[in-house]
């Protein structure tokens, strides 16, 4: 018998639509420099301004603000990288504000320009992960260069009042960018409704290519590319255009933008489904995160007296496939820093599992999970000590 | 949520004990121990306990309860399956290589867990020879010297540590001095400290 496999890490990576195959197996054929002035160029240059139109359309925004990268990460240092060379030059903003729970690539990029001196403080969270405005409040001023706080964390969900943070960052006088890596096609993103300087997502997160992703920016925020070289994108951004990728993207953009309010329902129903079947199955359990504030498709349980890492293979071996917070997953001795920061206790932390739903899952799906997962935890539960 | 692919292939040993891990304790049994030792701590992301029962200075019989990762309960199982019939000398010395080697490797960061095991093991010998109110003579056969110069061994590192004697690099550095001469073993005593300081909990 064939084993049933179940994927539910789509905050990790999403699988690409067969309809983005398809339109980056067509576009590999377009293998003109996009930015050459002949024929094949011109025709690749073209399939590359749709694709940003559509992107420009899926985040609101204009297309001329619309900058290719090879994903969110480039995305969020290339941000930083702008304020750091302003800060450099001597502006009297010299303080960038951010969260303790951002993604990795601005998390440890905190942590690296911290200790070549730049003031960077990271605003708490409360027991939800969730800013509260007035704690963002007491941590803006007029020497803020920068606010930088995501839309939905790819952990617990939670998402995070990004308009109202761009509102007070403003006040101050500091540009506001946000991380929306994973919120594409799960919330609405408004660039122009959030009023918010730049903001980054990446293609592999909505059933687009992995390697390519974008940093949409603002006509009057300042910019410096983190990649020097030819005049792509403006000089905003050098390197050959990936073509066949920016099409993909292009391609799951309208997916997304076109399937937004039917996937986020269907999203929402699969994880509450899962949330109720495993608080009524499985004794002692915790789900982490704001449960009003939640990307639809996000679902984090700890339980307690089961180490994440073991549940994690257990279902691996049955055929679900997720993720986990605990230390022993993450070849360090420390838990995951996103539920620490939001006052998890750290045993919970080690816990901790990622259910993250995608459009290809099913309601059967949710049922096979709630078959197979509470043996699981009762089995590690009676080998755990006490 | 770092992942290294590489190095989450583990053995098709590891898998066997982890699916199907040997000897853990049952309610139900009413398992009578003459020893229990335990290491390492909930918070800490793992925690042993092992509880033997003795004949003729032999581990006739051993239960195990794990709380951690796959490494961790494929290592307390399989030195479940080690130590059972061994003698308690032979025990004592139960080193976490040859553990591992058992297993037939473990990705590099998972070795802590496996130190965990015969941690475990040791600490129920000693709660059993305690219990008999017997001199322990395996305590210092075991002991690594780390600062040559100063004659500093793990085991005092371990005792310093595990008594909450030593609760700073510094401390440990004053009681024992080591790192004090040639300063080479610095590193090596900084490692043993932080290890010695997540399975005790401290």
């Amino acid at each position: 018998m064939e084993q049933k496999t179940i994927y539910l890490d789509n905050n990790a990576t999403t699988p690409m639509h067969e309809d983005v195959i398809e339109a980056v197996n067509e576009a590999n054929t377009l293998f003109g420099n996009a930015s050459s002035m002949h024929s094949y160029g011109r025709e690749a240059a073209m399939a590359i301004e749709e694709s940003r139109k559509a992107l420009a359309s899926l985040i609101d925004c204009d297309p001329s603000s619309i900058v290719f990268t090879s994903g969110a990460s480039e995305s969020n240092n290339t941000v930083f990288n702008i304020f750091r060379e302003r800060i450099d030059l001597g502006s009297k903003r010299n303080r960038i504000v951010t969260t303790t729970i951002e993604h990795p690539s601005i998390n440890e990029l905190v942590k690296y320009l911290k200790n070549l001196g730049y003031h960077v403080d990271e605003c708490p969270v409360d027991h939800s992960g969730r800013v509260d405005l007035e704690v963002m409040k007491t941590y803006l001023g007029e020497d803020v260069a920068l606010v930088s706080v995501m839309a939905g964390n790819n952990e617990i969900g939670t998402i995070q009042p990004v308009k109202e943070i761009a509102r007070l960052a403003h006040e101050v006088g500091a540009y506001m960018h946000s991380d929306a890596t994973q919120a594409i096609g799960k919330i609405p993103v408004s660039m122009r409704n959030w009023d918010v300087d730049y903001l980054s997502l990446s293609g592999h997160k909505f059933y687009g290519p992995k390697g390519i992703g974008v940093l949409a920016v603002k006509a009057k925020a300042p910019h410096t590319p983190l990649i020097h070289g030819g005049h792509q994108e403006g000089g905003r951004r050098a390197g050959t255009y990936n073509t066949a990728s920016i099409v993909g993207i292009g391609v799951a953009a309208a997916l997304a933008e076109r399937d937004l309010e039917e996937e986020s329902k269907k999203l929402w129903t699969l994880r509450e489904m899962l949330r109720k079947g495993i608080e009524e199955r499985i004794p002692n359990v915790v789900v982490n995160g704001n449960q009003e504030y939640c990307l639809p498709g996000t679902l984090d349980v700890s339980f307690p007296h089961a180490e994440g890492e073991s549940i994690l293979l257990y279902l691996d071996m049955e055929g679900i496939m997720v993720s986990t917070g605990s230390a022993c997953a993450s070849g360090s001795l420390e838990p995951s820093y996103v539920l620490l920061a939001s006052g998890v206790d750290i045993e919970l932390a080690h816990g901790s599992i990622r259910f993250s739903f995608g459009r290809y899952n099913t309601e059967d799906d949710v049922a096979y999970v709630l078959e197979k997962l509470p043996p699981i935890i009762k089995r590690l539960r009676e080998m755990s000590t006490r | 949520m770092t992942n290294f692919m590489s190095q989450w292939v583990y053995t098709p040993v590891v898998k066997d004990h982890f699916m199907n891990p040997r000897n853990t304790w049952q309610e139900e049994e009413n398992f009578q121990a003459d020893g229990i030792g335990e290491v390492g701590s909930l918070s800490c992301g793992d925690q042993m306990q092992v509880m033997i029962k003795v004949d003729n200075d032999t581990i006739s019989d051993l239960r195990w309860l794990t709380y951690g990762c796959a490494s961790a309960i494929a290592s307390t199982s399989m030195m479940s399956e080690m130590a059972i019939g061994m003698s308690l000398h032979d025990a004592y010395h139960l080193t976490p290589d040859k553990i591992t080697e058992a297993l037939g490797g473990l990705p590099e960061h998972k070795f802590h867990c496996s130190v965990l095991g015969d941690k475990a093991l040791r600490a129920a010998i000693d709660d059993y020879l305690e219990k008999a109110g017997r001199e322990n003579p395996f305590k210092n056969s075991v002991a690594k010297t780390i600062c040559e110069c100063n004659g500093v061994t793990d085991m005092q590192i371990e005792d310093l540590v595990k008594r909450g004697e030593a609760k700073t690099l510094e401390q440990l550095q004053e009681i024992t001095k080591f790192g004090t001469v040639c300063g080479k073993c610095k590193q090596q005593v900084s490692d043993l400290f932080d290890e010695f300081k997540h399975i005790y909990n401290v």
